[in-house]
């Protein structure tokens, strides 16, 4: 996308969102809100997966912390909100970086493995400490604060966070360390020839998405007022792996497309049959064989073959 | 149980029950584990395959009238059914994706768990079900003063024998061989002649299969039920992690440990018995980060 007009595309999508309440019905503002919540999930994922080439199998399990960590504060302490909020994120990023330090030294599945080892455990936990964490009922009615509590602040309040985020990781992702983690990506041997770290910048991209993941639970929380053990269920990776790939794995916009597009299939085709994981198996499928660089990967790479900076030789 | 009335019999007793359990992961593991072993790809949708063995020895124990015969039967046949749905999945969609990157072979096999669950949920329906096993296996018998199931007896009998047939098949075969060295070198297996597509079709629907009778084992002492592909597949996992990726006896030894943390978890604290064996992990993992035996790759 040629950059002027993308911006000026992506800012008037922008202020067209926050007229969005004004016209829609409140269930399709609330859907909304739920593709701005899984948009962030997603797009933490994509840093560590796409950009940074490591097999993260169980994000999932920090967006679940970070949801429980709001949850549990605002429900069962008398913290005051604000702390209660800013502690889903930091908890997040601090299991990220324990869980991280474990894995890194693994190469590829074995990293995979060992997380999502470590996910279930956190997962085994959470869905056994009753007292605690309720259980497999997970903690219902959340109080969440005064000025979120209307379904059009809530949205205003996600959509905000969201544009933050969104700014943050843009311009990390441009930064030196940006391009340092994706060259790490293309050629770790070399980055680490040329005295690159290759560790620790994987650690800190690690520390970074489960960072959003974690902020993305505390909007969940906000959104849907509950958390439940399926938060922290591997099956939720590998839906926001799904997301990735849809939208487009080495775009930066992808990922929210993707979650955009899965959200609102699961809730239109959902309300229609019991099939849902059906159909979503056989989308999988049919992208895997036809569509693996995802939808914005695929329009990016005709655009740069017409202007012939792709080679055809794949 | 008071941690007061904790007695060397119950201990004794709990330890056996975990044995009988650690064989039948030991028998869906090795097949996950041999999948891995060859073909490199976690097979997510093994636990579905293991899904199907259970309700499909459930339907055909129930067609042959139950009794004896439907369950050897059952225990015969179902991992046939199995071996057909993984084979048609593998020839049809998943042997034209060897040669991509291995997130996609991954998330295919994701897709397929996704599809398969989905299947089960239609042709059979979410209601519990259980079989019987046949009478000579019903019962118990005393052990250490406490009354020990009979069909756990038989479980501790054939899962050695799984194992061993396993090993010999692998070790003294010549397709056994041929697998084994296409899981250190697909290119040269290929080069000298050996149509490497197809021992990969065939290690794929033997792992299945392996599933499928581990679930046709289990149905006897398990309701029967939608969601039993998500519990076994975790546990799968993990065991396989701690073994050592494509390991036959690591997936052996890994059941034995995830079985038997598990069992003596559920006598010492029974509400965070599921949490035993996810430690006994980490605590190894710790330890030994590629498993405790070495690993295929």
């Amino acid at each position: 996308m040629s950059n002027r007009m993308g911006y000026v595309g992506i800012v008037a999508l922008g202020i067209l969102m926050l007229f969005m309440p004004l016209f829609l019905t409140r269930f399709y503002v609330y859907i909304l809100t739920v593709i701005f919540v899984t948009a962030l999930l997603a797009m933490s994922l994509n840093l560590v997966v796409g950009h940074g080439g490591l097999y993260q199998f169980h994000h999932g399990v920090f967006y679940g912390v970070g949801a429980y960590t709001s949850g549990l504060l605002l429900a069962k302490t008398q913290l005051p909100w604000w702390l209660a909020m800013a502690a889903a994120p930091v908890i997040s990023a601090a299991v990220g970086l324990l869980i991280g330090i474990f894995c890194i030294r693994l190469n590829k599945l074995y990293f995979g493995m060992l997380q999502i080892s470590l996910g279930s455990l956190i997962w085994a936990i959470a869905f056994r400490w009753y007292s605690l964490t309720g259980g497999d009922d997970g903690v219902h009615g959340i109080p969440v604060p005064e000025f979120v509590s209307s379904w059009t602040s809530a949205f205003y309040f996600v959509l905000g966070l969201l544009i933050i985020s969104l700014v943050v990781l843009y311009s990390i992702l441009r930064s030196p360390f940006g391009t340092t983690l994706q060259a790490i990506r293309d050629n770790p041997e070399r980055c680490e020839a040329v005295g690159i770290n290759v560790r620790r910048h994987q650690l800190a991209a690690i520390v970074i998405a489960t960072f959003f993941a974690g902020l993305a639970g505390m909007m969940f929380v906000v959104v849907e007022g509950s958390v439940f053990p399926d938060l922290l269920f591997w099956v939720l990776s590998l839906e926001i792996f799904i997301m990735c790939l849809l939208g487009g794995w080495y775009t930066f916009g992808g990922p929210i497309l993707g979650a955009a597009i899965i959200v609102s299939l699961r809730t239109f085709i959902g309300s229609y049959t019991e099939y849902w994981t059906l159909i979503l198996g056989i989308m999988l499928i049919l992208l895997i064989f036809f569509l693996p660089e995802g939808i914005m990967g695929f329009s990016l790479k005709g655009k740069m073959r017409r202007r012939g900076q792709v080679q055809e030789s794949e | 149980m008071d941690a007061g009335q904790i007695t060397l019999a119950a201990v004794g007793s709990h330890f056996m029950v975990g044995l009988s359990r650690a064989m039948v992961l030991f028998i869906v593991t090795s097949g996950l584990s041999f999948v891995l072993g060859v073909l490199r790809v976690p097979n997510i949708a093994h636990g579905s395959l293991y899904m199907i063995g259970a309700f499909a020895a459930h339907s055909i124990a129930t067609f042959f009238g139950g009794g004896t015969v439907g369950f050897w039967l059952a225990l015969f046949l179902s991992p046939i059914v199995v071996a057909l749905v993984s084979l048609v999945a593998e020839r049809s969609l998943f042997c034209h994706l060897y040669e991509r990157e291995h997130l996609m072979l991954l998330l295919f096999t994701f897709a397929l768990m996704l599809i398969l669950g989905d299947l089960t949920k239609m042709v059979w329906g979410a209601e519990y079900r259980s079989i019987m096993p046949p009478p000579l296996l019903q019962g118990s018998v005393p052990f250490l003063g406490t009354p020990f199931p009979k069909y756990n007896l038989f479980l501790l009998v054939v899962g050695p024998v799984v194992a061993i047939g396993l090993w010999l098949f692998t070790s003294k075969t010549k397709i056994g061989k041929i697998a084994r060295a296409a899981a250190v070198d697909r290119e040269m297996v290929g080069a000298i002649g050996i149509n490497v597509s197809w021992v990969f079709s065939f290690a794929f629907v033997l792992g299945c299969v392996l599933a499928g009778l581990g679930g046709a084992l289990v149905s006897p002492t398990t309701s029967v039920t939608l969601g039993m592909d998500h519990d076994i597949i975790m546990e799968a996992f993990l065991i396989v992690t701690i073994g050592g990726l494509g390991n036959m006896w690591g997936a052996m030894v890994g059941s034995l440990i995830f079985g038997i943390t598990q069992s003596l978890g559920v006598l010492f604290w029974p509400q965070f018995a599921i949490v035993f064996p996810y430690v006994a992990v980490v605590v190894i993992l710790t330890l030994k980060p590629t498993g405790m035996l070495k690993s295929v790759w």
